[in-house]
């Protein structure tokens, strides 16, 4: 008997290259083109420096991706970095293990109370993350006395040392990232766990009908998601020297957009990790080619908008096409 | 050609059963899906489960795999009493499923669906290694030809079912249940899998095999189960019955006929005119990929013509091409003669077609809007003025249906949800009236609804083919079709398989048109094609 | 809207009993969760109201009052959109983009006359709406990520326009956002306005009816041959609109326009005044009433709270609770049907 494969039609196997490399290629060109145009792009420093600052979204962006792959979504990851980065500024003064205990327990919990109410108290993980966010962010400014108070980090503190320092030249953020995102990819591919949230997102009633513990690996989720977006925050702490309420405001958006971009379906059950790192450097160059024209800020908000819509437009198409 | 393995008269009385249900009991809310289920599964066999829509098979089944518990009665695994509470007490305790759907992952390899959730581990990380290896010894086992590398999802429907069974023997399977595992596959896809549901029934396990083409059943079980209003009416080999004897149990019919009046509402034959009479709707030629070939009718004013069939025949998706819900690959429709171009709801109602799907609650009703604002739902542009709509003139129209079908609701401004399920019904009727149709397409329109509201729809529907509308019913109970038709189109397997009229109308000639026209019985035909065709020829 | 004209359920409830014995199974317990979902928001809102009678020095004044409803109405006017969207089972992220982007036009184009400014600021909200409307109903993107996707782009565009914060000098635009109408400010008026207008399109209208239709069982209502992305699409224009109107009335009260704050998190406080107003976010009802009630609620809320000397803080922890509170209200009554 033979396996019959499903006929893929060359419109077919296009499309499906489009959906998981186009960002790669899109960056690739983007980077090509940058290299040819400004003279300053392509050197050691600008590249660290792009690294670097994506490593913040990119950590947070690992923690959505996985939350997407199980269909739902987490819109406090903004609130819940500021509040970890406060945290960790605020607790620096008591040393570097303090710094990054309060903060992860924090953001840990309440990553639990979310993962619980949507898990186990079935609401929408929409409406829930959306409360979460106004909850952290609620927090943030009880601990900052609203936003009047930024903590610094003190002098000489090892806590610095987290984003600041470096090993074999390379800067220690870019190594958190590097190693998260290889943890990241061994999760999703040597545990089960990772094959588990996949399924929870293509067919959360078949993951059930598996006997798989559907309501577990959904918690550990949104734990996990909250984690790392109060890791973003730790680093950034640590990177700035100081906490500072003020940032995070529409980084859940930011991160949403480079797990798309990544080629991650927002409706769960498929995509890749390393696909989301793709999509954050991706916004992250663009943010750096924008300086480079020296146009406004606000430019990068007008690309990052059109991208995703024409991202998630093409994506339909795209399937249909594939469907074909 | 497969055969059914021979019936080893020595070996059946020996072998210890290995699942044995008796009086299981379960209801919803009131509603008795099981009133009472017998089945004896036994080892190395394979037992078919059969019975029209509402028999209780899928309750049965969920009770089995653990998804519900049984309010009564008793299941005993291997002779030990045994309760499940959730799926994986089932699984653990060697009970697996491959269900319709697949449910699998579509984008895992084949070897990670297999063993998803229950991977082999080294140092506390997966063993890709062990999966993939141990992976392709069980596909070996059960003789399917897999990449176990490859993406499931790009693999043909029968390879993913077939996958799923070997998912389903990884656990060393005692049973194995397949639910209606043949819907979507090509016929040469069945014959593989038949192939490898042998192999696994060869070593031991106890199969249970649903599916609704009763050539796949024939040509595959050893014993066969049949359920019908939540209850066991026959159990035994499958080599006892013939096709029209199987049918009869699953509908409920005695072979012998019936008398042709008395047991529904309905009137004597309405059509007018005869033949000369133009006929108002002509359909010919309505394909749909996979599920209908080259059907066609037509209806004349005043006529109410059948669509028979079993379950999966092709009767539903008839309507719904006609209607414009489905897509066609090829369809010629026309009203009172003027083409109506199909794929698209507006243009159907537009012609004067009105369809009353058999899904009440997820195509029918809005259960949170008022009875009145459910029957004006269809006709609201009608009874606006620059977009606003007039309330005296809703009003005016479902206070006309409201007393005209008797729709008991405490005002029509009572949620629909609230309704009794034969209220509902008749506020759906009621909306599609509204419309004014030429042509009322039933599909169950007394399904699900007590017996008085029944009585109340059947002459309705005489009602109104009398006022010169044409209707199209389908039912699955015989005496509503043969009584309330004046002729019978019988589908099978998307096929039009029969037309019966006149004298040739009788619930016993319908009988043997459902199960396929005759043909020798309890045997699949002969020579090519083999099983697979069987199947797709019912 | 049946549920506002017959506001006594609980008489219709003995009438209910079907006349036949049914074979379907007929929900009885659902009452209590049914009542809380209904009229709870107003029973929270009559607590809150009697509370600051007791605490709050000078809460009946008309001062006070007329500030309340006056910071009230811009959100008020945005959730009777969002209430739409989501009587279809949608949402609608973008709208705090567009009252930014909507407010940040009026300076630059006031030059032309407060009218024509105040015209292409609406303008921009019915484009922005359409194109939401459309990337959702027919190409059939997730309304959250269409609009997400808009409320990152719109923002931007919003802050390219608006580079700085510019003063706006029109005394038309200043009588609109200053002045009364027999002793109510013109903002409120508005309010007021746009509630009948939305009240009177979701009761009275072919769309109105269709829209609740859609949002209770699309199937159904495309079976019936409802025009279902025609319907779609407008609730997405009539959020933008609104969104607009709120952007325009933002910025003839402020008398300037910061693009970058301006909206920020306001569709926070739409969808939380939305779902505290009894709509579910499953769609097929809109409660307009409610909607009303549960913006009422939310801002005396957090003007009590600031009275009492709390911070911002406490009023958003306070939000969050209480969001949260009113799904599971909805969802816990839902499940027992």
């Amino acid at each position: 008997m033979a396996v019959t494969p499903r006929r893929v039609g060359t419109a077919a196997r296009a499309a499906r290259l489009a959906q998981r490399q186009g960002a790669l290629v899109v960056l690739v060109v983007l980077c090509l083109v940058a290299a040819g145009a400004f003279d300053t792009f392509a050197t050691s420093g600008n590249l660290t420096n792009i690294a670097v600052q994506a490593s913040f979204l990119a950590v947070i962006a690992l923690g959505m991706t996985f939350v997407i792959f199980t269909g739902g979504i987490d819109l406090s990851v903004g609130s819940v970095f500021a509040l970890g980065g406060v945290l960790a500024a605020y607790a620096s003064q008591y040393g570097t293990l303090a710094a990054l205990a309060l903060p992860l327990a924090v953001c840990g919990a309440i990553g639990l109370v979310q993962g619980l109410i949507i898990a186990r108290g079935g609401l929408e993980p929409f409406i829930v993350t959306l409360a979460g966010l106004l909850f952290a962010r609620g927090l943030l400014l009880l601990v900052t006395d609203s936003g009047r108070n930024t903590y610094d980090v003190p002098v000489g503190s090892a806590f610095r040392e987290i984003a600041q320092g470096s090993i074999l030249g390379v800067r220690h953020p870019i190594w958190i990232v590097v190693v998260l995102y290889a943890v990241g990819t061994l999760v999703l591919h040597r545990t089960s766990y990772g094959p588990t949230v996949l399924a929870i997102g293509g067919q959360r009633d078949a993951a059930e009908l598996m006997g798989l513990p559907v309501a577990r690996a959904r918690v550990l989720t949104y734990v996990a998601s909250a984690l790392l977006a109060g890791s973003a925050g730790v680093m950034i702490a640590s990177y700035t020297s100081s906490g500072v309420p003020i940032i995070g405001i529409g980084t859940e958006l930011q991160a949403i957009a480079a797990v798309v971009l990544g080629g991650t379906l927002l409706t769960g059950g498929a995509g890749t990790v390393l696909g989301t790192l793709v999509g954050v450097l991706l916004l992250q160059v663009i943010a750096n080619v924008i300086n480079q024209l020296s146009l406004a800020q606000a430019w990068q908000a007008v690309v990052q908008g059109t991208i995703l819509l024409g991202v998630v437009v093409a994506q339909r198409y795209l399937a249909r096409a594939e469907r074909r | 050609m497969p055969q059914s393995p021979v019936v080893d008269p020595v070996v059946r009385p020996v072998a210890e059963p290995v699942v044995e249900v008796a009086g299981l009991t379960k209801s919803f809310g009131g509603v008795h899906a099981l009133r009472g289920v017998d089945l004896t599964l036994l080892p190395g066999r394979i037992h078919a489960l059969v019975g029209e829509n509402g028999a209780g098979k899928s309750t049965l089944i969920k009770v089995l795999t653990g998804v519900h518990t049984a309010d009564a009665g008793t299941l005993r695994l291997g002779g030990e009493p045994i309760a499940f509470t959730r799926p994986a007490d089932a699984q653990a305790a060697g009970i697996s499923t491959v269900y319709q759907e697949v449910n699998l992952v579509p984008l895992l390899s084949v070897a990670q669906n297999v063993f998803l959730g229950r991977e082999p581990r080294r140092f506390g990380l997966v063993d890709t290694g062990a999966v993939r290896r141990r992976a392709r010894e069980l596909v070996a086992r059960l003789g399917i030809d897999v990449d176990v590398d490859a993406q499931l999802g790009r693999l043909g429907l029968g390879v993913q079912q077939m996958v799923a069974l070997a998912r389903a023997v990884s656990v060393d399977a005692r049973v194995v249940i397949m639910d209606e595992p043949t819907s979507s596959l090509e016929p040469r896809e069945v014959e593989t899998l038949f192939g490898v549901a042998r192999t696994l029934a060869a070593s031991g396990v106890a199969i249970v095999f649903v599916s609704h083409r009763l050539g796949e059943l024939f040509a595959l079980c050893d014993d066969v189960t049949v359920l019908r209003d939540g209850r066991t009416v026959h159990a035994g080999p499958m080599a006892e019955l013939d096709r029209v004897g199987l049918v009869s149990r699953m509908l409920g019919r005695a072979v012998e006929d019936v008398q042709r009046r008395g047991a529904t509402e309905f009137g004597e034959s309405h059509a007018r005119g005869g033949a000369g009479v133009q006929p108002v709707l002509e359909v010919s030629g309505v394909s749909v990929r996979n599920r209908l070939h080259d059907v066609s009718f037509s209806v004349r004013p005043g006529e109410v013509v059948g669509l028979g069939g079993l379950l999966g025949s092709g009767r539903s998706e008839t309507v719904k091409a006609v209607y414009g819900d489905l897509p066609t690959t090829a369809a010629a429709v026309s009203v009172e003669g003027r083409p109506v171009r199909t794929g698209s709801v507006s243009k159907a109602l537009a012609a004067g077609l009105a369809l009353l799907s058999e899904d009440r609650k997820a195509e029918g009703i809005i259960p949170d809007l008022s009875v009145r604002d459910n029957i004006a739902l269809a006709v609201l542009p009608r009874l606006s003025r620059a977009g606003v709509v007039s309330d005296a003139r809703i009003d005016a129209v479902v206070e006309v249906f409201v007393r005209r079908l008797q729709i008991k609701a405490s005002s029509p401004r009572q949620k629909v949800r609230e309704l009794s399920g034969g209220n509902q019904q008749k506020v759906l009727l009621a909306r599609w009236l509204a419309t004014e149709p030429k042509v009322f397409l039933l599909d169950e329109p007394t399904r699900g609804i007590d017996v008085g509201a029944k009585r109340e729809v059947q002459s309705l529907i005489d009602e109104l083919a009398a006022q010169g509308l044409a209707v199209v019913l389908i039912s699955s109970e015989m005496e509503e079709l043969v009584e309330g038709s004046d002729r019978v189109v019988v589908l099978r397997d998307g096929h039009v398989g029969a037309e019966l009229d006149g004298d040739g109308l009788t619930t016993s000639a319908l009988l043997s048109a459902l199960a396929g026209g005759g043909q020798p019985v309890g045997e699949p035909p002969v020579g090519n094609p083999p099983a697979a065709e069987v199947a797709s020829r019912g | 809207m049946a549920e506002l004209s017959t506001p006594t359920p609980s008489a219709s409830a003995p009438a209910a009993a079907p006349a036949e014995p049914g074979p379907e199974p007929r929900p009885r317990r659902r009452l209590d969760g049914e009542w809380l979902r209904r009229y709870g928001v107003y029973v929270a809102l009559g607590l809150l109201v009697a509370i600051n009678l007791v605490i709050t020095p000078n809460f009946l004044t008309v001062s006070n009052l007329r500030l309340q409803l006056v910071q009230v109405s811009p959100v008020l006017i945005v959730a009777l959109g969002m209430a739409m969207v989501i009587g279809t089972g949608g949402i609608d992220l973008s709208v705090g983009a567009v009252i930014a982007l909507s407010a940040t036009l009026i300076p630059l184009y006031i030059g032309y006359g407060p009218l024509v400014a105040i015209l292409v600021a609406l303008a921009v909200g019915v484009a922005t709406g359409a194109l939401a409307g459309t990337v959702v109903a027919r190409v059939g993107v997730q309304p959250i990520v269409a609009t997400l996707a808009l409320l990152v782009g719109l923002r931007g565009v919003a802050n390219l326009a608006g580079d700085r914060i510019r003063p706006i000098r029109d005394p038309f635009l200043r009588g609109l956002g200053t002045g009364t109408l027999l002793g109510v400010p013109y903002v409120v008026v508005a309010a007021v306005v746009a509630t009948v207008v939305v009240w009177f399109v979701l009761g009275r209208t072919t769309t109105g009816r269709q829209l609740v239709a859609v949002g209770g069982n699309l199937r159904a209502a495309a079976l019936a041959g409802l025009p279902v992305k025609r319907v779609l699409t407008s609730v997405y224009v009539a959020s933008g609109l609104l969104a607009a109107v709120a952007g325009v009335l933002l910025a003839a009260r402020l008398q300037a326009v910061n693009s970058a704050s301006l909206g920020q998190l306001a569709e926070l406080s739409a969808i939380t005044a939305v779902v505290v107003g009894g709509t579910p976010l499953t769609g097929g009802q809109v409660r307009v009433l409610g909607t009303v009630a549960g913006a009422l609620l939310l801002q005396l809320l957090s003007s009590t709270l600031i009275a009492q000397g709390q911070s911002d803080a406490v009023t958003q922890l306070v939000q969050a609770v209480i969001v949260v509170a009113a799904v599971y209200v909805q969802f816990g009554s839902r499940r027992t049907r």
